[in-house]
């Protein structure tokens, strides 16, 4: 065996090792990234009313709706 | 087999862990600053730590896209205002990838004190610097005596503090 398995074993795991995606990116590379608009959430408040619009519109509580639900479209 | 496919896995992961987190310079305490080449918004050449013996230094790095950044400035304008006359020297070394954001930023916040650039990165890479803001006081022998990563509010009347100990303290 041995010696194949145990080099193909070897280069798998060399591999992954060193071609991991993690890159460091150092403070001053991160103006792009520090951009609202690379957020996960670009527009919280957008995203904050639509959750409300359709926390009203369903059938159960939400938590984003103060009325809670029932699907009577009541805000 | 098995044995030899552990160990495999063993030295993966130590050589992984040593690539996420390499080890850098320390400089707090008892050790200079590192040399720089900065340069002033028009393009001067800025003088060495050297000259600036016998002043305390306050080294700022921060970027025009930084929150925090933008928190620390009223505060090292109040430092300059307030401790200028007794050797206190505030500099705020620009990290942004383009000079013309920082030009930007500045005319809307105007400052009392010398704001640099380090185009290259180099002197941020030699100190070492991790986070942003980061600030590092320099005592009066040219000495780094303390880092301070990030800026929060709260944090300011420490840093006070500590720069009036050191501005009493003798060559």
């Amino acid at each position: 065996m041995k010696v194949t398995h145990f080099i193909v074993i070897s280069i798998i795991l060399f591999s992954g090792a060193t071609l991991s995606g993690c890159a460091q990116i150092a403070p001053w590379e991160r103006g792009n990234l520090a951009k609202s608009h690379m957020a996960l959430d670009p527009n919280p408040l957008q995203s904050s009313i639509r959750g409300h619009i359709y926390g009203s519109r369903e059938a159960a509580a939400s938590i984003n709706s103060a009325g809670g639900g029932g699907g009577c479209g009541c805000f | 087999m098995i044995k030899q496919a552990n160990l495999l896995f063993a030295a993966s992961l130590m050589f992984c862990l040593s690539v996420v987190s390499p080890v850098r310079a320390h400089l707090e305490g008892n050790t200079p600053p590192p040399h720089c080449q900065l340069s002033f918004l028009d393009g001067k050449l800025a003088e060495g730590w050297e000259a600036m013996k016998g002043e305390v230094v306050y080294v700022d790095f921060w970027a025009s896209w930084c929150p925090p950044c933008v928190k620390s400035f009223p505060f090292m304008s109040q430092l300059t205002h307030e401790f200028k006359d007794k050797g206190l020297k505030v500099i705020a070394i620009n990290l942004d990838e383009s000079v013309e954001d920082a030009k930007e930023f500045l005319a809307k916040r105007p400052v009392n004190f010398p704001i640099l650039i380090d185009a290259s990165k180099q002197c941020a890479q030699d100190f070492g610097v991790i986070a942003m803001p980061s600030t590092y006081i320099i005592d009066k022998k040219g000495f780094v005596r303390h880092i301070h990563r990030g800026f929060r509010t709260g944090e300011a009347e420490e840093l006070r503090r500590l720069i009036e100990q050191l501005l009493i303290e003798e060559i």
